[in-house]
């Protein structure tokens, strides 16, 4: 295979678009299309401060070396979860991984320690509350949920950016349909504006595969996390991503236009009447400040204080 | 007359001359879910693997 701008050996084959491309182009065309996708979408303006949200991945790494490469005022913000253990060390290897490419970059990482701030790992946290047994994973959304838009508010920045790829995209809108979440399905989107005090959230890889994400580290000399989260193992998201991945593999381009699809179908107005359900005023948190869906304490403050 | 891809620690042996979307597919491993590296360079699909290599697959898919 050729890249089809300069015609020497292609290094990466995007099934999706028919398009082989060398190292260089397709380094470039990685550039070119996502501020193609920043401004499509009405991201975040030039003269915008954006908070990238590093987990020492492959993705959020990757975003943050775009968006500096693309100019943006772009800092990055680490949040020590505190998991694993002595054997597999997973947030600190991953802590090191996001300081070590902030260092070489002299870019500025903020970082925050769940246990240091909140008293409490989120291993901990998910043994002591009901909605952690057995998923943990849902405690360590709304932790990074909360502290994520906490830091982006309290610290002045304009929007808060994260390495969502189109698979997780993907994955995330298969579950939501195939259990007809007609509430959720409105929620989901490149952009999900601020207001109330939330942050403004971007998602600008969110038309990109996975694959691609991961050649992009690969090919930029990205050292990331390649180990996955112990508690992600067997999780429902891979398992969907694995279904997809087989659809792709015999239709290449079907994960690309089942979201672009969902986005042209949200744009137009098919969940309008869900949009206005879930549209409904906010309310403060009395004990963060943070808004929240219903009266009285937000889901954090419920779990770290009980 | 034989290729080794290895994922994660895991070894397989394919037939060489074949392209590396037939050997992952012999191998039941899903493309998609793999980049393939040849002596520190990456490969596409059409490649033909090459009698005695190792090809380096590196797993793509993360969640949680």
């Amino acid at each position: 295979m050729k890249c089809k701008t300069c015609g020497q050996k292609a290094t990466v084959n995007l099934r999706q678009h028919r398009l082989g491309l060398c190292t260089d182009h397709f380094l470039e065309w990685m550039l070119t299309q996502t501020a193609r996708f920043i401004k499509k979408y009405r991201m975040f303006g030039p003269d915008e401060k954006v908070l990238v949200a590093v987990s020492g991945g492959k993705d959020s790494l990757s975003l943050w070396d775009i968006l500096t490469r693309l100019g943006y005022q772009a800092d990055g913000l680490y949040l020590g979860l505190g998991i694993g253990d002595e054997q597999n060390p997973y947030s600190a290897e991953s802590h090191r991984l996001a300081q070590q490419f902030a260092d070489q970059r002299g870019l500025k990482l903020q970082v925050v320690d769940i246990r240091e701030t909140h008293g409490q790992t989120i291993p901990q946290l998910a043994e002591s509350v009901h909605r952690g047994q057995g998923r943990p994973c849902s405690v360590c959304g709304v932790a990074k949920r909360h502290e994520m838009n906490r830091i982006a508010r309290d610290l002045g920045y304009d929007v808060l950016a994260t390495g969502h790829n189109l698979d997780d995209e993907a994955a995330v809108l298969f579950g939501n349909t195939l259990g007809w979440q007609a509430d959720l399905l409105p929620r989901q989107a490149p952009v999900l504006a601020g207001h109330d005090g939330l942050a403004r959230k971007v998602k600008p890889l969110c038309r990109f595969y996975e694959k691609d994400m991961a050649a992009y580290a690969i090919l930029r000399g990205i050292e990331y996390i390649y180990e996955e989260c112990p508690f992600s193992v067997g999780s429902t998201s891979i398992y969907y991503k694995e279904l997809l991945n087989r659809l792709e593999s015999d239709r290449p381009g079907a994960k690309l236009a089942f979201y672009v699809k969902f986005l042209e179908a949200r744009s137009v107005g098919l969940f309008a009447a869900q949009q206005a359900e879930v549209s409904q005023p906010l309310f403060t948190c009395p004990t963060c400040g943070q808004p929240t869906a219903h009266e009285g304490q937000c889901s954090f403050c419920r779990m770290v204080l009980r | 007359m034989t290729v080794k891809l290895v994922l994660r620690g895991k070894e397989y042996e394919v037939k060489s001359g074949m392209t590396l979307l037939d050997s992952l597919r012999r191998a039941d491993i899903l493309p998609e879910g793999v980049l393939a590296i040849r002596e520190g360079q990456m490969i596409v699909e059409d490649e033909i693997l090459r009698e005695g290599e190792t090809i380096r697959l590196v797993a793509v898919i993360s969640g949680g």
